[in-house]
């Protein structure tokens, strides 16, 4: 634990029915995750890690046990409160990257605090510095459609970063790109987690990533099977 | 509110050849509704005009025998003209016309007509009286151009006419057709031939006599003369008012169909919006909108592909509809013999409440249409959108 605790999960369960009957995808967690913390939660397919980053996400809700984010209960939030969460504290990077097609660099990166009501200098300035930091200044003005995979991502980044989120839940960010786009862009969140202290929390099997987190949490099938702090 | 307005402007812009083509039908829509509407507000308008100005003037006295579709009552039809409205007839505010039934033999054929007697100086009827006054022949007659068509009479001709008087005995004489008038009211033309008041009332021997009265202003009824009836413009254009209405129900039909083409086409894109942008709803959602403030943006996209059409619709409407008032729309050449007053051309009328009533209700419409689709949003699970996996 690399500082105070932001995220709390006790006994945390999760079960979806579906046609072949109740699966159960959580089954039991107890982890903590404290500020800055630069970690990944690994494992096999279908050991439940991308379902444990929804609940952190307040994109999903415990079936039982508690999350506590931040300071507030996902399983008692009501739409709003979890869509305002969301909002102004946590940040997304996904896969598939999930850009908004028809906008471009600049208009993808600026969603976030069009959403926030920030005033349009504020705004400016925060997707400009954002954009800086990744290194994609000169494709403000690009569409998704003309980005690589590795672009993407980055743009992707700067879009979850702009707020300067206190979380960020990254899901498989380097499933689509190749290694050296892998490597740049996790270097260049560790940079950000170091700058800004933002706990970045991954669900990842990809070695890759692996190798630059700070503390890796094994899942499988639904079960804490390792918590253990690394080298890096 | 107004975030998700710039936010469903960008996306709809950005949807691209998709919009474009919803927004050229349901445009397509708008002004073909408006200029239906328009040519039948600009029919009903003119014919109501010209009707006024031909054959009902502001109002007309009935004698209280006369009913115009019962050729019968025409034998009782007719009275002496009340004194009390000799200062309204002195000062041009009435024109009496005298109506009887007679034959006329064009061409050795038999055919039924109406005489009708009106006044030589009379000023308030366009019915062109004035010529008698030029006229020296025995029974100077006028008549309308379908009559003279279907009769196939000229100026000039001489004809036989017939008629029965007070006493019910049979006369004839030689008529001649001093003049062919152009009028767009067949009610004053089909059927019927016009020669001078006191030319009939001496034939017919009801001197001093009239069957209507046509008023020039709609003050003159309240007279009330003994033995007469008002009856007030409104009623006597009853039947174009009702005839315009039926043709405005049968142009209903035409609006929904239109409509329906173009909520069709927003309904579709709709739902194809909801199924193909799962992951941009998802992640719309991850970044912290609500699912009913996205239900309210795909909502607002639909519904602006109204107001974009609306103002394409403007762009090549309003030019286009300008140029149909001012031209008008030219009636094909049967249409005089439809049996209601049809201009040789149709001058459209685009009110400004037609325009608003036909932006309103489309915009409503659209609204309903692009709200409908837009409700499965709400049922959706983001982290099940975020993946794009249908639902």
């Amino acid at each position: 634990m690399e500082n105070s605790v932001i995220i709390s999960i006790q006994g945390l369960k999760k079960h979806f029915i579906t046609p072949g009957g109740r699966f159960t995808a959580l089954n039991g967690i107890d982890i903590e995750f404290g500020k800055a913390e630069f970690t990944g939660v690994v494992g096999p397919s279908g050991s439940g890690k991308t379902t444990l980053l929804n609940i952190i996400g307040s994109l999903d809700s415990p079936s039982e046990g508690k999350a506590i984010v931040l300071g507030q209960s996902i399983g008692e939030l009501n739409v709003k409160q979890a869509a305002l969460l969301r909002r102004s504290r946590l940040g997304f990077i996904f896969q598939s990257y999930n850009l908004l097609p028809v906008y471009t660099v600049f208009e993808n990166v600026e969603f976030p605090l069009l959403l926030l009501k920030l005033n349009d200098g504020q705004r400016k300035k925060m997707v400009m510095d954002s954009l800086e930091w990744l290194g994609l200044t000169d494709k403000v003005k690009s569409k998704p459609a003309q980005l690589s995979g590795g672009e993407c991502q980055r743009v992707a980044i700067a879009r979850s970063m702009v707020k300067k989120p206190e979380i960020v839940l990254a899901d498989e960010p380097t499933a689509n790109l190749d290694a050296a786009n892998s490597h740049h862009i996790l270097k260049t969140m560790v940079q950000l987690n170091k700058e800004f202290k933002t706990t970045f929390i991954f669900a990842t099997h990809d070695d890759k990533v692996i190798g630059y987190l700070r503390r890796k949490i094994s899942l499988i099938d639904g079960k804490v099977a390792k918590d253990e702090i690394t080298n890096n | 509110m107004k975030l998700l307005l710039q936010l469903a402007i960008k996306n709809l812009i950005g949807a691209g050849l998709r919009t474009w083509l919803n927004v050229i039908v349901l445009s397509f829509s708008f002004v073909i509704i408006i200029w239906h509407k328009g040519i039948l507000d600009g029919w009903d308008r003119q014919a109501k005009n010209e009707t006024a100005k031909w054959e009902t003037g502001r109002g007309q006295f009935w004698q209280k025998s006369y009913d115009p579709y019962d050729a019968f009552s025409l034998t009782e039809a007719h009275a002496k003209i009340p004194s009390s409205l000799d200062t309204v007839l002195l000062n041009g505010n009435l024109v009496p016309i005298l109506i009887t039934q007679g034959t006329i033999y064009p061409g050795g054929r038999i055919q039924s007509i109406l005489i009708k007697g009106i006044d030589s100086n009379q000023k308030i009827l366009k019915i062109p009286a004035a010529l008698f006054l030029k006229s020296s022949d025995e029974i100077p007659v006028l008549i309308g151009r379908r009559m003279a068509t279907d009769n196939e009479l000229k100026e000039g001709d001489i004809i036989t006419l017939r008629w029965r008087d007070v006493h019910g005995t049979f006369d004839a004489g030689d008529m001649k057709v001093i003049a062919i008038f152009d009028t767009e009211v067949p009610t004053v033309d089909m059927g019927q031939i016009w020669i001078p008041l006191d030319q009939l009332q001496k034939m017919m021997g009801m001197p001093g006599e009239a069957t209507i009265l046509v008023c020039k202003n709609k003050e003159s009824g309240s007279l009330y003369p003994a033995g007469w009836k008002f009856k007030s413009s409104e009623v006597l254009l009853k039947s174009i008012t009702d005839l315009i209405k039926m043709k405005s129900v049968a142009g209903i039909v035409l609006y929904i169909i239109l409509l329906s083409l173009a909520m069709l086409a927003i309904f579709d894109t709709q739902i194809l919006s909801i199924f193909r942008r799962q992951k941009e709803i998802g992640t719309y959602i991850a970044l912290g909108m609500t699912r009913y403030q996205v239900v309210g943006l795909f909502t607002i996209e639909g519904s602006l592909n109204s107001v974009l059409a609306c103002i394409l619709a403007a762009i090549y409407g309003i030019p286009l509809l300008a140029w149909q008032a001012s031209r008008g729309l030219s009636m094909p050449g049967g249409s005089k013999g439809f049996g209601l007053a049809v201009a040789d051309k149709i001058y459209p009328a685009y009110s400004i409440g037609l325009v608003l009533i036909t932006i309103i209700l489309i915009m409503i419409t659209t609204i309903i249409v692009s709200y409908l689709p837009s409700r499965k949003i709400a049922k959706m699970k983001p982290t099940e959108a975020l993946r794009g996996k249908l639902q």
